[in-house]
């Protein structure tokens, strides 16, 4: 796995409070890791900080689960 | 009842009549303090004659000239900075009037209180609520005005900053809610302070008329009803406002 993917699961573990073994790259964050859209708007906000990424809001309206957020990170950090 | 021991308050306009009254109430309940303002002495000068009564080391002092948008979006952090702890209250007090008829108005008059008003509130607002949602606590007590919701000749650009500080709120409260995070608003009538000081007497006087309560308001009026909305008692309150006005507005 990945760097990004690793640190990507950190903050959704550290965050949603879930455990590390649910947070499978299909796992949508709101029906299978119980976040409500507060939660996944801290998320986005975490992943920005952590990665100096700028994710704008249509962006992250498309990112619903681990791999999603995994996906866009790493295009970004590629280009 | 009421007590907030262990609670960080940040009161912008701490320096101001209503401001300094809103700082000693939270204190005497056990807060600590931080208060903001513009004029650094005066806010010093206000810290040590309400910690001269004790619990001195439960006041600190943060200027910060909410005008400057970076200043606004730093006194979050600067005042959690100065208290050791995260912040648990937010008073938005300060504020400023540019009074004149609209006919009269200049565009500088209306944007300079909008953004001192409306503007600055809600950069604070934004900079509380990331660690208020995170940590599950919290209350933003934001400061208005009965002419948020009358309206008063000569202060279009003071009733619309305020009116959408009410607004503000009640969209915060509904985002902030699930995570157990605060939002109302109070809405002060006539208050005798060196803002009001500067109407016309007989302008005052049909003021006091309009009162049912037969006077103006003291600061002291103000300062009890932000305790309750700070206190863990007002935990089933939020999106509402508070009009203490003497009657003037029965809202």
């Amino acid at each position: 796995m990945s760097e990004i993917a690793d640190k990507v699961k950190k903050i959704v573990v550290e965050h949603l409070g879930v455990d590390e073994s649910k947070v499978t790259p299909d796992a949508s964050f709101i029906d299978d890791l119980g976040a409500d859209s507060l939660d996944t708007v801290e998320l986005v906000m975490a992943f920005e900080e952590a990665f100096s990424v700028e994710i704008p809001e249509d962006a992250a309206e498309k990112i619903t689960t681990v791999k999603d957020a995994i996906d866009y990170i790493e295009k970004q950090k590629a280009a | 009842m009421f007590r907030l021991d262990g609670k960080v308050a940040l009161v912008t306009g701490a320096s101001g009549g209503i401001g300094r009254e809103i700082v000693r109430a939270l204190h005497a309940q056990g807060a600590t303090v931080v208060l903001s303002g513009t004029r650094q002495a005066v806010l010093e000068e206000v810290a040590a004659s309400i910690g001269a009564e004790g619990g001195a080391d439960r006041l600190h002092v943060c200027p910060a000239d909410l005008s400057d948008a970076t200043a606004a979006d730093a006194l979050v952090a600067a005042a959690e900075e100065k208290a050791g702890a995260p912040l648990s209250i937010l008073v938005n007090n300060a504020g400023l009037t540019r009074d004149t008829l609209a006919i009269r108005m200049k565009d500088e008059d209306w944007s300079r209180v909008l953004d001192v008003d409306l503007a600055a509130p809600f950069r604070l607002c934004r900079a509380a609520l990331k660690g208020m949602l995170r940590r599950r606590a919290g209350r933003i007590i934001n400061i208005a005005s009965v002419v948020g919701v009358t309206g008063n000749a000569g202060q279009a650009n003071y009733a619309a900053a305020k009116a959408g500080m009410i607004g503000m709120g009640k969209s915060l409260a509904q985002e902030a809610g699930s995570r157990g995070v605060t939002v109302n608003t109070l809405a002060p009538g006539f208050i005798q302070t060196a803002m009001t000081d500067v109407l016309p007497e007989a302008q005052k006087e049909k003021l006091v008329g309009s009162i049912p309560l037969g006077r103006m308001g003291q600061p002291g009026d103000i300062a009890p009803a932000v305790v309750y909305l700070a206190s863990d008692e007002a935990g089933w309150v939020t999106g509402a406002t508070l009009h203490v006005n003497g009657g003037m507005a029965m809202v």
